[in-house]
């Protein structure tokens, strides 16, 4: 372990090198260079069986990694010191079925050896307080995945790991999800969620990661990822009018997407490829300044073979 | 930074505590869990009824009542019959079932609490809770002791009270076996429901479940011990085979433990005397420590998916 001295020189709460997990011939996780900072919300982005889950349990020492270091809180993954700074919910909520909402929390707290005033607040934060008592078996989905967040915040942990925390959710369940998400950043929480809704991660994350078939093929904040805007011209005939715009900007800064041009140019451009579209007797119905959303920008990375694994609710929002 | 990361060369004071810590940690959750899962309940109260029913009820029905069954010409002499279920015989009354329904029971307990995480996924939860892999593990068995100590005194009790209200009723005197006559067959019996217990423990982990490590366990523990058994009259290999098997030394140990005069030996199924009691008390002692070493290093080093 680091020494005491060393803590805090530098701000990740998670850093991993290299880290890759081989199933026989088949790479899950291939070499992922994850750096999560204090205080920000961290969105872990890819297709179902991308590598979203083998790396979580990675961090939290579930699964042990073929090669590759892991480092959370300054300690190897699966360090109880370590354990009883994070919180996590992975995948679907696992509790006893036989205990109350309340009992599985105490269950919890006497794990992590907290006292067990702290679950009244755990479960008032996720609005079961008046629940608690009920028989885990008997929770909807969303109750569970609720009791799952409640049981992550039990020890106020500095770190939380929400594996696909609105799964099986409805709207009402993520919205509210989304809400806490948030606040808990907003209370000083670092969070690394997992997600294969582009919408969510666009909402409610600073920075994004997005894994592609094992491999991490991009990291920024959503801004970076999206990049320049571009300007949208939507014309009839749209062949005439991509022989004008190429012939202002060049091929190579005209791309053409559904009969429309999206042309990497600067807002004020526009006024002039109007005033030449209009000129060559081309009607223009669309001109607009547009900035790429996530989705395109994950169909880009991962080359778009795997966009019917995307879950698209949300983007349009 | 991260290559700096070493494995410890020896373990620290700090880190002993810390592992002491986690292990109680564990223990209180354990408890809490184990108190009040339903089939805690179940298990603890069938045991006891079997006990008493196959330990007093039965017995003193066949001595008050004139046995009636088709073989009831070979029936023990009803004396014989009566001393064992007297307060002198409690020290082996008291566990002659643990062989046979008593280990069945605590292998199925044993299952239960470790294979009961697989199938409900909460492996996952509780290993992302503070306590690492073998501390979490060294509390779970440390509560099934705790559980069995109490159930195994709990029939001590109550077959204390059964013999004592037998010899009540009988006008008989209450002469109770020693305290080192108790003391072993106490032991004794917690030794046996120790190991089928860790053995049903280590079959949950490795199975990942309930079902199969149940099923299996029974099946070895009722059948195929039996039928090697069986065969061991005829076959030098087999004969040496059984010797080494769990409920073959479970039986013995007990066995070893009753008087030269008592039925137990060669009537209650389950009980043999092929072995020494010596012997049958290293074999089942080394079952247990294996079974909860192998189950230690399972759990700590395979992946949890």
């Amino acid at each position: 372990m680091p020494l005491p001295s060393m803590r805090g020189m530098n701000d990740y709460l998670i850093e991993t090198h290299g880290l890759t997990k081989r199933y026989g011939h088949r790479l899950a996780v291939d070499d992922v260079e994850l750096r999560v900072n204090r205080g920000e919300v961290y969105g872990f982005l890819g297709p179902n069986g991308a590598g979203k889950t083998t790396t979580l349990r990675m961090l939290l020492g579930l699964v042990r990694p073929t090669s590759g270091t892991a480092l959370v809180l300054d300690a190897p993954p699966g360090d109880p010191g370590a354990l009883a700074r994070l919180g996590m919910l992975v995948e679907t909520p696992a509790f006893y079925p036989y205990l109350s909402g309340r009992d599985n929390l105490r269950v919890m707290a006497r794990y992590l050896g907290v006292l067990d005033a702290g679950v009244s607040c755990a479960l008032d934060a996720v609005d079961l307080g008046t629940r608690g008592a009920d028989k885990f078996a008997g929770y909807s989905l969303g109750m569970k995945q609720r009791l799952g967040v409640a049981a992550a915040l039990l020890g106020e942990p500095e770190l939380l790991i929400l594996d696909e925390p609105t799964n099986g959710l409805d709207p009402a369940g993520m919205a509210d999800m989304r809400a806490l998400i948030r606040s808990l950043a907003g209370n000083g929480h670092t969070i690394l969620l997992s997600s294969h809704m582009l919408g969510e991660v666009q909402q409610i994350c600073d920075r994004v990661g997005v894994i592609s078939n094992g491999r991490l093929v991009a990291e920024g904040t959503v801004a970076q990822l999206r990049g320049e805007g571009h300007l949208m011209v939507t014309a009839d005939p749209w062949d005439r009018a991509r022989g004008v715009a190429e012939q202002l900007f060049g091929p190579e800064r005209v791309r053409v997407v559904a009969e429309s041009l999206r042309l990497d140019a600067a807002p004020e451009d526009a006024a002039r490829i109007n005033r030449e579209l209009v000129t060559a007797g081309i009607d223009v119905t669309e001109l607009r300044w547009a900035e790429r959303d996530l989705e395109e920008v994950f169909f880009e990375m991962t080359g778009g073979t795997t966009s019917h694994d995307i879950n698209l609710q949300g983007v349009a929002q | 930074m991260i290559a700096a990361v070493t494995a410890p060369t020896r373990i620290a004071p700090r880190h002993r505590l810390n592992f002491a810590i986690s292990l109680g940690a564990s223990l209180r959750a354990e408890l809490l869990k184990l108190g009040k899962r339903p089939a805690t309940w179940l298990i603890a109260a069938v045991w006891l009824l079997l006990n008493l029913g196959f330990g007093y009820v039965f017995p003193y029905l066949t001595y008050r009542g004139t046995p009636t069954g088709p073989h009831a010409e070979q029936s023990v002499p009803a004396e014989q019959i009566l001393a064992e279920i007297l307060p002198s015989g409690l020290a082996v009354t008291a566990i002659q079932g643990v062989p046979l329904f008593a280990g069945a029971l605590a292998l199925i307990f044993g299952v239960l609490v470790t294979g009961g995480e697989y199938g409900w996924l909460t492996v996952k939860t509780v290993l992302a809770q503070r306590p690492g892999r073998l501390a979490l593990l060294g509390g779970k068995f440390a509560a099934l002791a705790i559980a069995l100590l109490a159930i195994m005194t709990v029939t001590f009790a109550l077959n204390a009270v059964a013999s004592a209200l037998i010899a009540s009723v009988e006008s008989r005197p209450l002469n109770w076996p020693s305290g080192l006559e108790l003391a072993q067959g106490f032991g004794a019996g917690l030794l046996i429901v120790g190991m089928w217990c860790a053995l049903g423990a280590l079959a949950g982990i490795a199975l990942r479940g309930t079902p199969l490590g149940i099923g299996l366990g029974l099946v070895w523990m009722l059948v195929v011990e039996n039928l090697i058994r069986s065969f061991a009259a005829l076959l030098g290999p087999v004969d040496a085979l059984q010797k080494l098997l769990p409920g073959t030394n479970s039986g013995a140990l007990v066995a070893a433990l009753a008087p030269p005069t008592s039925t137990g030996a060669e009537g209650t199924p389950g009980i043999t005397d092929v072995v020494s009691g010596q012997h049958a008390l290293i074999v089942v002692a080394v079952y247990l420590v294996s079974a909860v070493i192998a189950a230690c290093l399972l759990f700590r080093h395979r992946d949890v998916v």
